[in-house]
Order: C-alpha cells, then sequence, then structure tokens
C-alpha cells in the first residue's frame, strides 16, 4: 500500500487535470468571461449618457453580471464527469470526495471566477466608477467569486443527474447568492462616498471561509444522491 | 463464514420505481471467485452491481467486507473495490496515459509500468494520442486497463465486453483468470457466455431469483 498517493498530492492531480482540460476547451470556458464584458456594455448602450446613473449603479451592474456570468459557467464543474462516467470514479476514490471537489472547485474558480477579476478594472473604468471605489470593487470580486464557485457546486450536484437542471439550478442557487450580493455591493458604494468598508469586509471573508468549510461536504453528498 | 470468505451479500434488495428488481438475494465470494450475474435486460442487473460498488444504496439487507458492512468502511472499501460501468470514464480529451495516470491518483497504483499495461491491452501506440480519436473498443479497452495499473482486490464489471472484438474478450479473459489467481475477486454482467479456460466460474441469474 505504500504507492498510494497522499491527499495533498491527490488534491493537486485533480486540480492540475481540471486546469488541462479547460486549456483544451478554451473556447467553452472563454464565453462566460465574454458574456461578462458584454453584459456590462449593454448598459451604458440602454441608458444613452448620463454619467451620473452610471456611476451609481455601476456596482449594482457588475455584481449582477459577475452572478449571471458564474451561473452560466457553473454546469460545467460536474456536467463533463458526470456525463463520461469519471465522476464515479472519482465517488470510488480510495479519498475523501470532499477534499476531491474542493480540488475542483479550485479549478473552476482559476478558469472563470479570477479571470472577472482581470477585466472588472477596465469595466468599472468604461462606467465611470470612481478611482477609491475601484480598488474596493476589485477586493470583493476577489472575495466573492470563489463563494459563488463554492455555493455553486452544490446546486449543481443536487441538479446534474437532472435531464433539465439548468433552470432549476438557478433557481436554486441565486436566492444564496443575495448576501454576497447585497455585502460587495454595499462596500463598493460605501468606499465610492470615503466611508469606511471593513465590516462588509469581513462579513465576505466569513462568508467565504463558512463556504470552504460547509461546501465541499454538502457538495460530495449532494453528488453521491445524482450518481445513485 | 469461512476466513477466505471476502465480499458477502446478506438479504439484498432493490426497488426502482416502485417495481421490485429483487429480493432477498444472498451470495458470497470467496478468494479467487468470480460471480457472472445474468438475467433479461431490465432484471436489475446494474442496480446490482451499483449497490456493491457503494454508489447506490440497497433498499433492504446489507453487504459485508471481509465481515465488515460497506457502508461503515467507506475510503478503505473503495480503495479495493475497481469499478468498470457502463460508461467508460475516460476524459476524451486527455490522452491515454493521462488518463490512467488519473486513474493511479485516485487508487492504489500498481507496480506495474504505464507503458506495460497499455501493451498489455494492446494500445501502446495510442499512448499519447487523445481518446477523442479512439474506437469505441479501444476506449473500452482502456476502461479496462485502469484495473491493471491500480491495485485492488475486488473488480466490478458492468458488461465489460460492449464493442470489444473477439480477440480482445479473450485477452481480458485471461487477465480476469490471473487477477483470480492473485487472490482477487470479480462480479460481472455480460450478455456475452463468460468462460475462463481453467476456472469454474459462480452463476447468479437474477430473472430467476425474482
Amino acid at each position: 500500500m505504500s504507492g498510494r498517493l497522499s491527499l495533498g498530492q491527490a488534491f493537486v492531480f485533480l486540480l492540475r487535470r481540471d486546469l488541462l482540460l479547460a486549456l483544451r476547451n478554451r473556447a467553452e470556458y472563454a464565453m462566460p468571461l465574454l458574456f461578462f464584458v458584454l453584459v456590462i456594455t449593454m448598459f451604458p448602450l440602454a441608458l444613452g449618457a448620463l454619467p451620473e446613473l452610471l456611476q451609481r449603479i455601476a456596482p449594482g451592474i457588475i455584481w449582477v453580471a459577475a452572478l449571471l456570468a458564474a451561473m452560466l459557467s457553473l454546469d460545467s464543474i460536474f456536467r463533463s464527469d458526470f456525463d463520461d462516467g469519471s465522476l464515479e470514479q472519482i465517488l470510488l476514490s480510495a479519498h475523501p470526495v470532499a477534499v476531491l471537489v474542493l480540488a475542483k472547485v479550485c479549478a473552476h474558480w482559476l478558469v472563470t471566477g479570477l479571470p472577472l477579476l482581470l477585466v472588472a478594472p477596465l469595466l468599472a473604468e468604461m462606467l465611470g466608477m470612481s478611482s477609491q471605489a475601484q480598488p474596493i470593487l476589485l477586493l470583493t470580486i476577489l472575495i466573492g467569486t470563489p463563494i459563488l464557485s463554492l455555493i455553486g457546486a452544490i446546486g449543481v450536484a443536487l441538479t446534474v443527474g437532472l435531464r433539465k437542471g439548468g433552470i432549476i439550478l438557478s433557481l436554486l442557487v441565486l436566492p444564496l447568492y443575495v448576501p454576497v450580493l447585497i455585502f460587495a455591493a454595499s462596500a463598493i458604494e460605501n468606499a465610492a462616498m470615503g466611508f469606511d468598508v471593513s465590516a462588509q469586509i469581513y462579513m465576505m471573508l466569513a462568508f467565504l471561509l463558512l463556504s470552504i468549510s460547509l461546501s465541499p461536504w454538502a457538495t460530495a453528498a449532494a453528488l453521491r444522491m445524482s450518481a445513485s | 463464514m469461512s476466513t477466505k470468505t471476502l465480499l458477502e451479500a446478506r438479504d439484498l434488495g432493490c426497488n426502482r420505481n416502485d417495481r421490485q428488481l429483487f429480493e432477498h438475494l444472498e451470495f458470497s465470494l470467496e478468494v479467487g471467485e468470480m460471480l457472472v450475474v445474468e438475467g433479461p435486460n431490465g432484471c436489475g442487473k446494474t442496480s446490482l452491481l451499483r449497490i456493491l460498488t457503494g454508489l447506490r444504496l440497497a433498499d433492504s439487507g446489507e453487504i459485508l467486507w471481509r465481515g465488515e458492512p460497506i457502508d461503515r468502511l467507506a475510503g478503505d472499501y473503495y480503495e479495493q473495490v475497481n469499478y468498470v460501468g457502463h460508461h467508460d470514464g475516460v476524459k476524451r480529451e486527455l490522452s491515454c496515459l493521462e488518463n490512467l495516470r488519473l486513474a493511479r491518483a485516485m487508487g492504489i497504483p500498481s507496480k506495474a509500468d504505464l507503458d506495460d499495461v497499455l501493451e498489455r491491452v494492446n494500445l501502446y501506440a495510442y499512448g499519447e494520442s487523445e481518446v477523442a480519436s479512439l474506437s469505441a473498443g479501444q476506449k473500452r479497452r482502456l476502461a479496462l486497463a485502469r484495473l491493471l495499473a491500480t491495485d485492488s482486490l475486488l473488480w466490478i464489471l458492468d458488461e465489460p465486453f460492449t464493442s470489444l472484438d473477439k480477440a480482445s474478450m479473450d485477452l481480458f479473459a485471461g487477465l480476469f483468470e490471473q487477477h483470480l489467481q492473485r487472490d482477487g475477486v470479480i462480479v460481472v454482467t455480460s450478455h456475452h457466455d463468460i468462460t475462463l479456460p481453467t476456472r469454474e466460474v459462480k452463476r447468479l441469474n437474477l430473472g430467476q431469483a425474482a
């Protein structure tokens, strides 16, 4: 029994496998990012030349677009593994499934959440967001998007066995995203007005820690149900 | 129960959509034994196999591995199980070698070199090829190659010979026999007649049991 990988090695191995798969399916994973950019560019076009209005609603626009982009990409966490039987192999692995799930969610965040962080400054500039609010926008995206992936994974795990799980997934997951949305938008708004934002940031960090510690277990249990 | 008994099913029952597939099913497998599950379509062969892997819960009864219920063993049981189901469980976008490396990372790696493993299932030339470019039979052989890439005592195989040609079927029948000689156990369903060159196999007909 000497050859068995340690849990950490198995985690890294699965993470690398998912990143490799994402690299080989680049087009598919670029969609949510393009969607994020497109949705946000629609607002200036629809609302016309009203810089004050845009600046006022920019935090909300960016965060709602981020939620929708996350929703679009969620299904890819487990869908292909479910369809080709790889999920059964993961569930029957010698390692704890919750840890393997966390590896998959990490990979999902790296390919779908992190890119949002990279394009957000451009979009914030386009919407005329003030320079003191922009760092806080990036901070909320950095803390918030992993929460979206972690909570979303539970929803995907529950619905991946259904033939038309897409709409149920959004009905299930979007309400759970509300706290993140509220605190993120409020943090950016406060920053724009020059107020302290540490309360909101601490709340978001608390959400993040809570979802890192609980969501993998819930996801693993839901996957077992979907696979049976 | 003899000390050589590895896998034992006690009073197993399974319902599906309010229809009873089987009940009071009992069998046990000792070291080096193979069980062939037979029966017509829809009689619950796949359900039985998934219950044996622990992927599906039995509606009644329990499964024991070396005398311990498998739901209590969890990971200690899974590392002894190698399951090849209806789906091959291989990633289209990865090469054959990458797929086998993943299988090893998830279980207990065997001592065999991966190139040797591919050679034994006649896929040596395809080591670096993407699985998407392989034929259905070649994919099936790659799925079955997982059995050799990892070290596990219990092989649970659902229609392993789907899309395999006669030569490959004989090849795997030979590999099954080697596994039994190394004190493993196998549970298999197949519509093809499985006979091993030198060993008797146990047979369980679900159609009659129900």
